[in-house]
Order: C-alpha cells, then structure tokens, then sequence
C-alpha cells in the first residue's frame, strides 16, 4: 500500500503548492495556470480512488472547458499583467487569513473527531463500482430526474450567459 | 488508506478558495476561487464513496463538476457586464449602494 501513499503525498503537496499560487500569484494568466495544476491534481486523486469515469469528466470539463472560459473572461476584461503588488488584492488580505485559518482549525479539529482511524479499503467490488458502465448505469436508473433537472438548469445558464453578455 | 488524508486536503484547499474569496478583487480570481472551493467539495464526494462502496458519491461529483461548468458561465458573463459598465473588473468598484 505504501505506493499509494507516496502516490498521495506528492499530488497533495503539488495541489497544495498550487492553491496557494492560485490566490497568491501577481499575475493573473499565472494564477489560471495554477488553477489548471489543481485541477489535475484533484483528477488524478480521483483516479488514485478508482473514480475513474469522474477523473475524465474532470479533465474533460474543467481543464477543457472552464478554463479556457477563465482565459477568454481574462482577456475580455483586459485584465492587468504588470504585477504590481495589490493590483489584484483588496485590503482585506490579513482578516481573510485570520478567517481562512480560523476554518481550516475548525475543520480539522472536527474530521479528526469524526473520522479519524477511518480506511478506505479497496477491493474489486470498489474498481467495479468506479466503471464507466457501473456510473452510467446508476446515473440513468436511479438518477434519471436529477440528471434531466441538471440539463434544463444548464440550458437555463446557457440563455442567461448569452442574454447578459449581449451588447445591445 | 487513511480517509482523513484526503479530507484533510480538502479542508485545506477550502480554506484557501475562502482567502481567495475574501482577499481577491479582480471577479475573475473570484470565480476561480470559487472553483477552488467547489473542488474540495469534490474529492471530499468521492473520498466518502470510496470508503462507502457506494456510487451515489461519484455521480454527486458529477453533479457538482456540471452545476460549476454553469456557474462559471453566467459567473464570468456577470463579471463582463461590471467590465463593460464600469470599465474595470474589480469587485470593490461596485459600491453604488453605499450610503
């Protein structure tokens, strides 16, 4: 088991890395690109979790899709490159930290309470569960009214997004 | 493998899309941010299927990957209409309602 582990540590670490980079960074196709570390980090957990059809959804999506839309919505609002210090922060950093920090102990503090000595144990039937087919199937069976309620909602963004980006 | 790990991790790039959040002020950071957040939820999903044996976790994840993918849409149309109106994306310049 302990691959995995090393397995985990480096993509927390590279994940962890980037996330502080991503809210961090001085130059704002900088921070995007971070995101983009993120991203694949937390896909390729998914694959250390046997999710796999979800890890692909993620690359697909995410790394696809949301982030070229971040770099188009940079470029559109001409973001600035310069890298000056406060160009992209406000004020308020020290009581966000203080705010972060203060969720961050709270949150550990009571996932060590709740759940500590817990262990995922991964047998067959868990690589059978994340299966393209295992998810498909339970998606379109048991999932079938949330999924059609997910497509209008997104038909639903889709005429709102083109309704206020119009120019007119 | 020990589940805190990954819940633990996730706590941990929480935390850090709520300073994103709260310190950022250009809209876009904002939203990537928010992304940050709605990641953590994510692995956090999945870590609770794994340890279940139970797909309901993963298809939730999915859930959350397609209501982010728009979000992020009419997120960033919002974020083009304050650019057009006020000529900047900052969110702090949108302060009409202060007395």
């Amino acid at each position: 088991m302990w691959e995995q582990d090393v397995a985990f540590w480096i993509i927390a670490l590279a994940m962890a890395a980037a996330s502080i980079g991503v809210v961090r960074s001085r130059n704002i196709v900088h921070a995007a690109l971070f995101l983009v570390v993120v991203l694949a980090g937390a896909a390729a957990l998914y694959i250390l979790l046997v999710a796999e059809f979800v890890a692909w959804v993620q690359v697909l999506i995410y790394i696809g899709a949301v982030v070229i839309l971040f770099l188009f919505g940079i470029m559109l609002t001409r973001a600035p490159m310069g890298g000056e210090p406060g160009q992209l922060d406000n004020d308020q950093r020290w009581g966000a930290a203080v705010v972060a920090l203060f969720v961050l102990g709270v949150l550990v503090a009571l996932l060590v309470d709740a759940f500590g000595g817990k262990n995922i144990h991964f047998t067959d039937a868990l690589v059978e569960q994340g299966k393209t087919g295992t998810v498909g199937d339970t998606l379109f069976r048991q999932y079938l009214v949330p999924f059609e309620v997910v497509s209008m909602l997104l038909l639903g963004a889709l005429v709102g997004a083109v309704v206020l980006a119009r120019r007119d | 493998m020990e589940l805190n790990y990954f819940l633990i991790l996730s706590a941990f790039l929480f935390c850090v899309g709520v300073y994103g959040v709260l310190a950022r002020k250009n809209g876009v950071l904002v939203l990537m941010s928010v992304e940050l957040m709605l990641n953590a939820v994510s692995i956090n999903l999945i870590a609770f299927s794994a340890l279940n044996h139970s797909v309901s976790g993963q298809i939730f994840a999915l859930f959350v990957i397609t209501i982010a993918a728009a979000e992020v849409g009419v997120g960033l149309a919002i974020v083009l209409l304050i650019y057009r109106n006020l000529k900047s994306p900052d969110l702090d310049k949108i302060d009409e309602l202060k007395g």
